[in-house]
């Protein structure tokens, strides 16, 4: 059975460049960069280069480049460092919607006696400019906003958040894992102190990551050990990954416009075929300020897991925004955060393009899934005019 | 993705008996479209009190579609004394398990078939509730069920409860409240639980008579389902004297039945203070 694979914003297939530019790191190139013999020191050379192709690929300067293992790692490096470098500052602001690298960190943060303020989106996902303008305060350390979220693909307005923060002389760090190589990002002009990346969403292999330190924001190291990275990221480099992903950076470069023309039609494509081909469908966030490759549409009256399932038996592999697929219950924290409707939020399913999709894996999805979600429908107690009147339960999870 | 048996994936994908009955004689509904899962449970019921069929209608995950269909399967042409005796836990037998993340749909099996037999008897059900109090807020989980669930399939901890019930896997504002119900049903009193104030003590005709109906309605009927028994010796002021009797006299963990269930439970039914001694007889 073909795969047809759309849940890019998981993880993407590695682009056989990356492949190839990382292999000779995975066989001959074994030498340890920072051994005293030529063998070992050889491969320093070609950190340097990924190192000045990752800062290309955003507007930065090499040496504000910090190579990490994941974005979580980049995360929660940069927010350790603005809290342990301002120690009087005992208030960080991010939102509803962050990723669980970003969110959990926080609450645990709370645990430890700092406060947040977690600011809400309206029902496109968007937030409200003057309550991030309201939530600065004296003892603010950090404020760390995503740039794009990772379930609606919802760009937020990161110019004029930076502006606002900046103003008030914040440090602000961005989570842009799901932006970079999909939208051009030039943090010579953004003012961000901290942006986070990854590379295994843009075609490099898992366990590789970066983040951007703007130069002269002050730094505290997250891993100590030996003095890698010019001792702000001890451990031994991943060279492989990091010849990987500066490989991944330099392509995403080259085909950001294909990202946001061809995907983006194929995108389009795959959302308006469905939306007429489902009654009772919607396109979950703000449709105007979105990432290219991705659609979270809503289905109502049906369960994600099922539909995921039924989807998985053809080959298509899509992600769900109801939790359950997740070892949680309810839908994600995301959806709520939204407002979306519970008819809606449980059958939620977001579909992440790449360049790697044709017109044929979207002609897949056409065929298949209307069937599928009629087929829920029917064996489902809830439908048009059988909805239960107002909810049932005092739901906490509003 | 989660790890179905054959059997999960075979009833999820080829769903027996869905739809309704029209003129069921019972009908039984659980669960919400805010929970995430919801079932509806139709039997028609002949003159001899037997099931000669049975339909849903269910919205949830894979999980909660098999236990639906596999439900169904196991109660047609049983009587409903016989459908009374099916538990959760032997809807995830018929399916060969769940996962333990997923049991929560095989108890909601179960919660339909209740609600469908109360229906059916002629019994107010409130609607989509259990009696009981309401402890998880974000799926509506009663006291009432959490206790039945944990001693049902002998439940440790809150990750489990949570599994088999959704209990506490919301905002996890409940979570404090559950691990009070599984010190209680693990016959530990929970170290934080406030004092309530002391309700009039018992007289020893009222406890006496509390504690017998608690020992037959309660107790009893949950020991003999595993083959055991249990009789009244004595009762000497808070000691109630016992002697187990069937399986639970051989059994190894008879001492954690005594003080762990039985304790608990007269505890709970009839006054904090009873406690419970095995005397030979
Ligand atoms: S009240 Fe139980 S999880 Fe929210």
């Amino acid at each position: 059975m073909r795969t047809v694979y759309l849940d890019n914003n998981a993880t993407t297939q590695i682009d056989p460049a990356v492949l190839e530019a990382m292999m000779p790191f995975l066989t001959e190139f074994y030498g340890n960069p920072s051994s005293m013999h030529r063998f070992g020191g050889q491969v320093g050379k070609y950190l340097v280069e990924a190192r000045e192709r990752v800062a290309a690929s955003i507007g930065a300067r090499p040496e504000e480049i910090l190579f990490t293992a994941c974005g979580t790692e980049s995360d929660n490096t940069a927010i350790w460092s603005a809290l342990n470098s301002q120690q009087d500052k005992r208030h960080i602001i991010t939102t509803r919607v962050e990723h669980p690298a970003v969110l959990n960190l926080v609450q645990h943060l709370e645990k430890r006696g700092y406060e947040a303020t977690y600011l809400g989106v309206d029902s496109k996902g968007q937030l409200d400019l003057d309550e991030l303008r309201e939530a600065i305060r004296k003892d603010t350390a950090l404020v760390s906003i995503m740039y794009a979220n990772n379930e609606t693909g919802v760009v937020f307005p990161m110019e004029e958040i930076a502006a606002i923060v900046k103003e008030r002389g914040v440090q602000l760090h961005t989570d842009a894992v799901q932006v970079v190589g999909k939208l051009p990002i030039d943090v010579s002009r953004l003012p961000v102190d901290f942006l986070a990346l990854s590379g295994h969403k843009l075609h490099a292999p898992k366990g590789i990551g970066a983040l951007y330190v703007r130069k002269g924001t002050p730094f505290r190291p997250f891993m100590r050990g030996g003095h890698q990275e010019r001792g702000r990221r001890a451990g031994t480099e991943n060279a492989a990954s990091i010849v990987a992903l500066g490989k991944a950076c330099e392509l995403a470069t080259v085909n950001m416009a294909e990202e946001r023309t061809r995907v983006k039609a194929l995108r389009d494509r795959l959302e308006a075929g469905l939306l007429a081909a489902v009654p009772d469908s919607i396109v979950n966030g703000d449709v105007e300020n979105r990432l290219p490759n991705t659609s979270s549409i809503a289905f109502k009256y049906v369960e994600g897991e099922a539909i995921l399932l039924l989807m998985d038996g053809h080959g298509i592999c899509a992600s769900s925004g109801s939790a359950c697929t997740s070892g949680s219950l309810e839908p994600s924290h995301v959806l709520r955060a939204m407002g979306v409707p519970f008819t809606y939020a449980h059958g939620s399913i977001r579909f992440s393009l790449s360049r790697f999709n044709t017109d044929a894996d979207v002609d897949l999805v056409l065929k298949e899934v209307p069937p599928i979600i009629n087929r829920l429908r029917e064996i489902s107690p809830f439908r048009e005019g059988l909805e239960p009147k107002g909810e049932k339960l005092a739901c906490g999870c509003k | 993705m989660w790890e179905y048996t054959d059997k999960v994936r075979e009833h999820f994908l080829n769903p027996r008996n869905v739809g309704e009955i029209e003129n069921a004689d019972a009908i039984g509904e659980v669960g919400s479209l805010a929970c995430g899962d919801a079932l509806k449970l139709y039997l028609k019921i002949d003159a001899d009190d037997r099931i000669v069929d049975a339909k849903f209608q269910t919205f949830g995950c894979a999980s909660a579609i098999a236990s639906s269909s596999a439900l169904t399967e196991m109660l047609k042409g049983k009587t409903i004394a016989e459908a009374e005796k099916i538990t959760n836990k032997d809807i995830a037998e018929f399916l060969g398990g769940l996962p333990q993340q997923k049991m929560h749909c095989s108890v909601m099996g179960q919660e339909a078939l209740e609600v469908a037999i109360k229906n059916w008897r002629g019994e107010a059900v409130d609607q989509h509730e259990h009696e009981g109090e309401l402890v998880c807020k974000c799926f509506g989980v009663t006291d009432e069920l959490i206790l039945h669930t944990i001693r049902e399939n002998n439940l440790t901890t809150v990750e489990e409860v949570t599994n088999f019930t959704k209990a506490g896997g919301g905002c996890g504002d409940c979570i404090p409240a559950i691990q009070v119900l599984l010190d209680q049903a693990l016959g530990k009193v929970a170290a934080c639980e406030v004092p309530e104030a002391k309700p009039k003590a018992l007289t020893n005709v009222q406890r006496m008579q509390l504690v017998v109906k608690t020992l037959e309605e309660e107790i009893r009927p949950s020991l003999q389902k595993d083959g055991g028994d249990i009789e009244l010796v004595d009762i000497d002021g808070h000691t109630v004297k016992v002697a187990l009797r069937g399986m639970c006299t051989s059994c190894p963990s008879s001492q954690l039945t005594l003080k762990g269930f039985v304790e608990t439970t007269l505890r709970e039914y009839v006054e904090p203070e009873i406690s419970v001694v095995e005397v030979n007889s």
